[in-house]
């Protein structure tokens, strides 16, 4: 199929800014331009904008390129289109890490929380991927596999301590994405995950070649072991940061990437603007329509983004397997 | 390895885990019983069968799910199977009402719940299944995303739902292995045995579906009728496992892929009494060590998982590396 994904791009840009000014102006309080106008820069319509509308509005377009990005880097680096940090154990370690510090060192500053945190999730990470060189034979379904049982395992233990120390509801609330926490203060670490963005934008041909497996990777000179680090390095930190900063959110790191490819292929430097803006688009979306459908409350970025982001995404497949057909 | 090795590995595997089997039901059976057998046969008898039940549904149901999708990754679970099962609870106490769908008899309910699954499983899965394209890919990827579809759902409704309902569906969905519903025990176990002795008659079908779609077909199976049977038996075996103790994630698939890692066969003939005895090894030793060694104070699930993962990654590291 002939497609340039670099023709997509300014729609999505487009549709991507309308979404975030929805999410500006849309909640509970009242925030129009004219009262923004008539109360100045201090009244109370810009405090509201400033202190929550913005910080969510960019924490959601941060979270939700990053997860989508982590998920793109995770799938070239294993070589396999069905991992995604949430279901190799990435995600399961740093909540172990949160626990581990919710147990030991509760008045840790939330940036050492998330560097624990990003430590669990490289050591996880790095787990998974030991375990998979041990098993040479590597089928299509043996990988994510064994990322769905490390993960089962290590969730396993975590909930075990959970459970022991009555921790459970904690990490419940940790482990659910919901955006309505985020305040000014509260959501800085997310710029983290928009840096991992754009230093993944950059190393973007290396792991297109790394993708290719390690051999041939060695044989057009990259250094596919570092490359494998720095994907490494950059997954950590985006599920570290979103996972401190608002939870998980799940399902977003895998399909993203795999509808992109399926009508985009694999070269990483043309796909992940667009990896990027679709992830950003999606979480935007479901948070908006999460904001209107019981309003004035709220419902969590997972539900919607189950029911939503799930329609759309059966179908797009489907719909595109009728095209093949 | 030689016919004859291979024929031998696989007897010794099932004889070793039939012995397993019997260890584990007599550490369950007797362990900690104070001299009190009067009390403790009838109480842990009724809960073994629950736990041998649930382990023989989500183990037949998983190797026939595998059979007839060709791969070895996908399950029911996987598939959304057991989350359709819950979405259809979460609907019935969302229009009719708690108080209404708790008066009923449970066994009513499940007849309810088993019938509207078997319409629903039956006309998606068929069409999913039977499509021209079969790419591994794309089945999964749209699995797992009505899997989640169907979760998602039920967790919307769950949240609008009135708490009070809500307490009375939550008591119905996370029923655990403790309190299984010993009204709906009788029922499950003979849905289990009419659905054993179809799978025992449809065998051959299976080891034939198992060579896949074009095979099957060239060797005269009607193949779209033997994987409609095929998904009503899976739907009933699930429902009945689901209604039982709640939704089980990956144990079907870690006890689908265990069977198929310590027997190298591919009779179903070995392999589904295989699998069924690996889950009860699994469901019977982890309660075992849930009350015993835990006194309780964690879940099933937990142990299940931690044992079964790490005993499936060993495994898979072993094999690599002979």
């Amino acid at each position: 199929m002939t497609f340039d994904p670099r023709a997509s791009l300014l729609p999505a840009i487009a549709v991507l800014l309308m979404l975030a000014v929805a999410s500006l102006f849309f909640g509970v309080s009242d925030v129009s331009l004219s009262a923004l106008w008539s109360e100045g820069a201090d009244g109370r319509t810009a405090q509201i904008l400033l202190v929550s509308r913005l910080p969510r509005t960019l924490a959601l377009v941060l979270a939700g390129a990053g997860m989508a990005v982590a998920g793109l880097v995770m799938q070239m680096l294993v070589r396999n289109r069905f991992v995604e940090p949430s279901t190799v154990g990435t995600m399961e370690a740093a909540s172990f890490g949160m626990l581990l510090i919710a147990l030991f060192a509760p008045d840790l500053p939330v940036i050492g929380k998330m560097l624990v945190a990003s430590l669990f999730a490289l050591a996880g990470t790095a787990l998974f991927l030991q375990l998979l060189r041990a098993v040479p034979l590597r089928s299509i379904v043996m990988v994510p596999l064994i990322g769905i049982l490390l993960s089962g395992v290590i969730g396993a233990v975590t909930t075990f301590f959970a459970y022991r120390y009555d921790l459970l509801q904690s990490l419940n609330a940790w482990t659910t994405g919901d955006f309505s926490i985020v305040l000014r203060g509260r959501y800085e670490l997310l710029w983290i995950s928009g840096v991992m963005v754009l230093a993944t934008y950059f190393v973007a041909d290396r792991l297109t070649v790394a993708g290719l497996g390690k051999d041939f990777a060695t044989n057009l000179g990259v250094n596919h072991r570092r490359v494998v680090a720095l994907g490494l390095v950059i997954v950590s930190l985006v599920s570290a940061a979103v996972l401190v900063s608002v939870g998980v959110i799940p399902f977003l790191g895998l399909i993203v990437p795999n509808v992109v490819s399926l009508v985009a292929g694999d070269n990483v430097r043309r796909t992940l603007p667009l990896v990027a803006l679709l992830g950003a688009g999606l979480v935007l979306a479901c948070d908006i329509v999460g904001r209107i459908v019981i309003y004035p409350y709220e419902l969590p970025i997972g539900a919607t983004m189950g029911v939503i982001g799930s329609a759309c995404f059966l179908y797009l497949l489907l719909r595109s397997r009728a095209r093949v057909a | 390895m030689s016919p004859e090795a291979r024929r031998r590995r696989v007897t010794l595997a099932f004889a070793l885990l039939l012995a397993a089997t019997a260890v584990a039901v007599v550490a369950f059976m007797t362990l900690g019983a104070r001299g009190n057998w009067s009390f403790v046969l009838p109480f842990r008898g009724v809960k073994l069968a629950g736990l041998v039940i649930v382990a023989v549904a989500i183990a037949i149901s998983t190797v026939m799910f595998q059979t007839i999708t060709n791969n070895r990754i996908l399950t029911p679970a996987i598939m959304g199977f057991d989350a359709l099962y819950a979405l259809i609870q979460t609907v019935l106490v969302f229009t009719l009402g708690a108080i209404r769908v708790s008066a009923m008899d449970p066994r009513v309910i499940f007849a309810v719940e088993t019938g509207l699954m078997l319409v629903f499983a039956g006309l998606l899965y068929r069409w999913l299944f039977s499509a021209t394209v079969r790419s591994l890919h794309l089945l999964l990827l749209v699995g797992i995303v009505f899997g989640v579809f169907f979760r998602s759902i039920s967790g919307f409704l769950q949240r609008i739902i009135d708490p009070s309902e809500f307490l009375i569906l939550q008591d119905r969905m996370f029923a655990s292995f403790n309190g299984i519903d010993q009204s709906l025990l009788l029922i499950a176990t003979v849905i289990v045995l009419a659905c054993g002795a179809a799978v025992w008659r449809m065998l051959p079908v299976l080891d034939v579906l198992a060579l896949g779609r074009d095979h099957a077909i060239a060797l005269g199976v009607d193949h779209q009728r033997a994987v409609s049977v095929t998904l009503v038996l899976v739907t009933l075996l699930v429902a009945v496992s689901t209604a039982l103790v709640g939704p089980v994630a990956f144990f079907g698939l870690l006890v689908a892929n265990l069977a198929y890692l310590l027997l190298p066969t591919a009779r179903h003939a070995v392999l589904l009494p295989a699998a069924a005895l690996v889950a009860m090894i699994f469901l019977i030793a982890g309660q075992t060590i849930l009350e015993r060694v835990f006194a309780f104070d964690t879940a099933l699930s937990v142990v299940i998982e931690f044992i079964g993962g790490v005993v499936f990654i060993l495994l898979v590291i072993r094999g690599a590396a002979r």
